[in-house]
């Protein structure tokens, strides 16, 4: 139990293990911790990115969904819009269609009336003539007269 | 129990003498040096396999035990020693699993390995009487003392690199009364702090694992054992006190070091 060359001995052993320590071991093993380390943050902080990245994408799949319907509604609108005014388009048109068709069929009638009027007025004109003329072959005779404007006025 | 002939008293010195060879100062302890540096090649070639195939991969079982023990000293050197040197890390690694893998012989039932090594003795014609084999390094005074001596050369080393000599003289004298006339007296007081610190490492060390083995060797001897297990119970709390002292040292020499690299200028 007393000090001797054991101490020098046991010296030496410590000085070898340590530098041997200090050489292969411990630099190896740290960098392999180190660098796993690394590799860890480095995954951890690319799943945050993809996280980050997914959040960013559904918003924008979200955003452009409400785009598309807010264009398909204002699409729908635009659409209804247009059927009312061609709806409205062409009932002016007929109408006015109508009215002329109307105008047209109203002056034919008024043209026929006219012409029906006129030969009335020929044919009455030719008849007074006849009976006229009857009346003048035959004026000595009164009742014969009268029998003749008896069919007269019935003719007419 | 030993051999009915012996006395207590023989059965404890025997078991507490080193196997020495040679005379006076230049007597090798034969058992010390084997065992430790057995020990030391164990913790030397085991971390080496995994610092061969060490890679930032998927670890092996094995490469986390031995990471596991890397990160350790390396949070507490981080944690106590602010600056970078290739040096403290490694050393406090080599001490800590070096110190643990000695003072665990000291669970190896006190009898077994000397009994053992007095039949090859025997066998090989010495008289078993005289066959020593005291197999916990720790609780030789050599061994302590050389790894205190060690952390303390590197303790001057790193006082005189960082500090120059004259800064190192002027830290030992100039503090702390900080007048001429009281120089000497500082003197004396921050040597005598600094030789406490490897004495207190290398006593500490050497008077816990030395009283372990004494209680493990008087509890073989009265035969304690056999009625109450007394040797399982004191090798639980001993079991509590071979990683601490490992630890304390290693703490302690990381500290010193640290305080080495410091200005208090």
């Amino acid at each position: 139990m007393n000090i001797n060359a054991t101490l020098i001995g046991e010296l030496i052993a410590f000085l070898v293990f340590v530098l041997f320590c200090m050489k292969y071991v411990w630099p190896p093993i740290i960098g392999a911790i180190e660098a796993r380390q690394q590799k860890i943050a480095d995954g951890l902080a690319a799943s945050d990115r993809a996280e980050q990245d997914l959040q960013l994408a559904q918003e924008k799949a979200k955003q452009q969904l409400v785009e598309a319907k807010a264009q398909a509604s204002a699409l729908i609108d635009q659409a209804k819009k247009r059927e009312a005014q061609i709806i409205d388009e062409a009932a002016a048109k007929a109408q006015v269609e109508r009215e002329k068709i109307l105008a047209q069929a109203k002056a034919e009638v008024e043209a026929e009336r006219i012409r029906a009027k006129e030969e009335l007025r020929k044919q009455v004109a030719a008849l007074a003539l006849a009976g006229a003329e009857r009346i003048l072959q035959r004026s000595i005779d009164e009742a014969a007269h009268s029998d003749i404007l008896e069919k007269l006025v019935t003719e007419l | 129990m030993a051999s009915g002939e012996l006395t207590s008293k023989d059965y404890i010195t025997h078991h507490l003498t080193n196997w020495a060879v040679g005379e006076g100062f230049w007597t090798w302890h034969v058992d010390t040096l084997a065992w430790s540096i057995l020990m030391g090649l164990v913790f030397i070639l085991s971390f080496r396999a995994v610092a061969k195939k060490a890679h930032a991969g998927v670890p092996t079982k094995w490469q986390c035990a031995v990471e596991m023990c890397v990160e350790f000293i390396d949070n507490i050197v981080k944690s106590t020693f602010h600056g970078k040197s290739p040096v403290i890390a490694p050393l406090a690694l080599t001490i800590f699993v070096w110190v643990l893998l000695m003072n665990l012989l000291d669970l190896v039932p006190v009898d077994f390995i000397p009994m053992a090594a007095q039949q090859v003795g025997a066998a090989m014609g010495h008289d078993p009487h005289h066959v020593y084999m005291k197999i916990v390094p720790t609780t030789d005074l050599n061994m302590t003392f050389a790894l205190a001596l060690g952390v303390f050369i590197l303790m001057i080393y790193y006082n005189i690199k960082i500090k120059g000599i004259g800064g190192f003289i002027k830290e030992l004298t100039t503090q702390p009364f900080n007048t001429p006339w009281l120089y000497w007296f500082n003197f004396i007081l921050e040597v005598v702090a600094l030789l406490a610190k490897p004495l207190s490492l290398a006593l500490r060390l050497f008077g816990n694992m030395y009283a372990g083995e004494l209680i493990f060797i008087l509890i073989a001897m009265t035969g304690l054992w056999q009625i109450a297990g007394l040797h399982f119970v004191w090798a639980a709390f001993h079991l509590l006190v071979i990683p601490l002292q490992a630890f304390i040292f290693t703490m302690l020499t990381v500290v010193y070091l640290s305080m080495a690299h410091e200005h208090h200028d």
